[in-house]
C-alpha cells in the first residue's frame, strides 16, 4: 500500500534524525525539573511534579512533531526529493496523506511515550485520557506544520507560523477574557477589537480545552466534555488536512 | 580528520569561559529575599502568560512567593498574589497552606489578621475543601492573637457553611473545641491528629512541615 510506505519512510526518516533521543532529552529534563521543584514544595509536591512534568512535556512533543514535519518536508521540498516522488504514479492526495500519517503515527507515538512517565503520578485512566488527547493535538500540530512546510518558503517561517498558530490558540481564552473587562469604555474602537479577538477565536482550534493538566491532577473529564473536545481537535486537524490537500493539487510540480 | 584549530581561537573560548564564569561568581546568585514583592497581576494576566496550565502556574506562582523574606513582605499585596493564585486553581491547596501555616503565623498580629481574613473569604467561596484552613485559623486567633469572638466567628462559620459528609464532627463542632480550656499544644495536637486519621494529609512534604511546626509548639509550651 503506498500511503503506507510513505507513512514508514516517514518515521524511518524521524528515528534517523534523532526524534527518540530528542523525546528522552524531554523526558530527562521534565523528570530533573519535576524533581527540583518537589524539594522546594512545602505541600502538593507530588501535584506540583505532575503538573510541571505535564506541561514540560504536552510543550515537548508539539514542538518536536512541528520541528520534525517542517524540517523533514522542507528538506525534502529543497532536496527535489519531491518532484521525484510526484513523477511516481502515485495520486498527489496519496502521497499528501501517507507522508501525513507518518507524522501522525510520530507524534503518537511520542504522546505514548510521554503519557507512560506520568503513570507514577497519576490513575492508568486519566493518563490514558491525557495522552489520547495530546495524540490528538500533535496529529492536528502535524496538520499544521505539514501545510504551513508545503505552503512557506523555509523552515523558520514554517515553524514560526506553527508554533504562532498554536499559542494563540492556547492563550485565545485568556485574551478573550481579558478583552471582555466591563471597566473598558464602551467606544467603537473597543467594540472594534473585541469582535476582532472574538472572530479570530472563531477560527482558531480549540486546543485550551484539550490535553488539561487538571485531568491529571484531579479528577478524569465527564464524558461529553472530553468527546467534545477531542472531536474539535479531530475536526481542526481535518480543516487543516483539506487546505493542505487543496494546496498540493494545485502546486506546480 | 579534523583540522587542527588555530591557538587564538582556543586561547579565546578558555578566556571567554573564564569570564563568563569570573562574572558570575562576582554577581552572586539573585536573591528574591531581599527584594520588594512586586503588586499582584490578576488571574486572568497569569492565565494569560500561563498559555492554559493553570495547575502548574499556579504552584510555581507559590514557589516564587515562598522564596521572599517573611519579615519584609507587605502582607496586602501578599494576600493579593494569594487571590489570584487561588482564582488561577481554585482546587489547589497550596495558597490557602501557605496562608494558614505560614502567613499567618507571622508575630506581628496586624499582618496575621490580613491572613486570617483572607482564609475566612476563600472559605465562604467553597467551604467543604477549605474547611480545614479556617480551622486553624480559629486557632491561631484563639491562641495567638488571643481574640475569642473571632475565633468564634471562624468556627461557627464551619458549622454553618459545610454541608459534605467527609466534614468531620470535631470539626463541625469546632465552637466547643475553641471554648474549651485547652492550651494551644492540646489543640493543634488533637486537630493534627484529626486531619490525619480522616486522611486529608497525604503528601510527605506537608507532613514533614507539619511535625516540625508541632515540635516548635513543643519546645516553646514547653519552656
Amino acid at each position: 500500500m503506498p500511503a503506507a510506505t510513505l507513512a514508514r519512510s516517514v518515521l524511518l526518516e524521524a528515528r534517523r534524525g534523532g526524534v527518540p533521543w530528542l523525546a528522552a532529552g524531554a523526558l530527562a529534563i521534565g523528570l530533573a525539573a519535576a524533581a527540583f521543584l518537589s524539594q522546594v514544595a512545602l505541600t502538593e509536591s507530588a501535584a506540583l511534579q505532575l503538573a510541571v512534568l505535564a506541561a514540560v512535556l504536552r510543550a515537548c512533543a508539539v514542538f518536536l512533531v512541528a520541528a520534525q514535519v517542517a524540517a523533514g518536508t522542507l528538506r525534502e521540498i529543497q532536496d527535489k526529493g519531491l518532484e521525484l516522488m510526484l513523477a511516481l504514479p502515485l495520486s498527489r492526495s496519496t502521497h499528501y496523506l501517507g507522508r501525513l500519517a507518518g507524522f501522525v503515527a510520530c507524534g503518537t507515538a511520542l504522546a505514548a511515550v510521554f503519557s507512560a512517565a506520568l503513570l507514577f503520578w497519576a490513575p492508568p485512566l486519566q493518563v490514558a485520557l491525557w495522552g489520547l488527547s495530546l495524540a490528538l493535538e500533535a496529529a492536528l500540530v502535524a496538520a499544521a506544520a505539514l501545510f504551513f512546510a508545503m505552503t512557506l518558503p523555509n523552515v523558520v517561517a514554517a515553524i514560526a507560523a506553527t508554533a504562532g498558530l498554536y499559542l494563540l490558540a492556547r492563550a485565545m481564552p485568556a485574551i478573550q477574557a481579558l478583552a471582555d473587562t466591563p471597566l473598558a469604555a464602551e467606544t467603537w474602537p473597543s467594540w472594534l477589537a473585541r469582535g476582532a479577538v472574538d472572530a479570530i477565536a472563531f477560527v482558531l482550534p480549540r486546543v485550551d480545552a484539550a490535553t488539561r493538566t487538571e485531568w491529571l491532577v484531579y479528577d478524569a473529564p465527564p464524558l461529553a466534555e472530553y468527546s467534545a473536545a477531542l472531536a474539535a481537535l479531530a475536526l481542526y486537524a481535518i480543516l487543516l488536512t483539506a487546505a493542505g490537500l487543496f494546496d498540493f493539487q494545485r502546486r506546480e510540480a | 580528520m579534523t583540522r587542527a584549530v588555530p591557538a587564538w581561537i582556543l586561547l579565546l573560548l578558555a578566556a571567554s569561559l573564564a569570564a563568563q564564569v569570573a562574572l558570575h561568581a562576582a554577581l552572586g546568585p539573585p536573591r528574591l529575599a531581599d527584594e520588594e514583592l512586586p503588586p499582584a497581576p490578576s488571574a486572568r494576566t497569569l492565565r494569560l502568560a500561563a498559555f492554559g496550565e493553570t495547575q502548574a502556574a499556579a504552584r510555581l506562582g507559590m514557589l516564587y512567593l515562598q522564596a521572599f523574606d517573611l519579615d519584609g513582605l507587605d502582607y496586602a499585596r501578599l494576600a493579593a498574589w494569594l487571590r489570584a493564585l487561588i482564582e488561577l486553581d481554585p482546587r489547589g491547596q497550596y495558597p490557602l497552606f501557605a496562608a494558614a501555616r505560614i502567613y499567618a503565623e507571622h508575630p506581628d498580629p496586624a499582618r496575621a489578621r490580613v491572613m486570617l481574613e483572607l482564609i475566612y473569604e476563600q472559605f465562604l467561596l467553597d467551604p467543604n475543601r477549605r474547611w480545614p484552613w479556617l480551622a486553624h485559623a480559629a486557632l491561631l486567633a484563639k491562641h495567638r492573637l488571643k481574640d475569642l469572638p473571632l475565633a468564634r466567628r471562624y468556627a461557627a462559620a464551619i458549622d454553618r457553611h459545610t454541608t459534605a459528609v467527609e466534614v468531620p464532627l470535631w470539626a463541625r463542632q469546632m465552637e466547643i473545641f475553641v471554648l474549651e480550656d485547652m492550651n494551644e499544644l492540646e489543640a493543634a495536637r488533637i486537630m493534627l491528629g484529626g486531619l490525619l486519621a480522616s486522611g486529608r494529609i497525604t503528601d510527605p512534604a506537608e507532613l514533614g512541615f507539619l511535625k516540625q511546626r508541632l515540635q516548635e509548639l513543643e519546645s516553646r509550651v514547653g519552656r
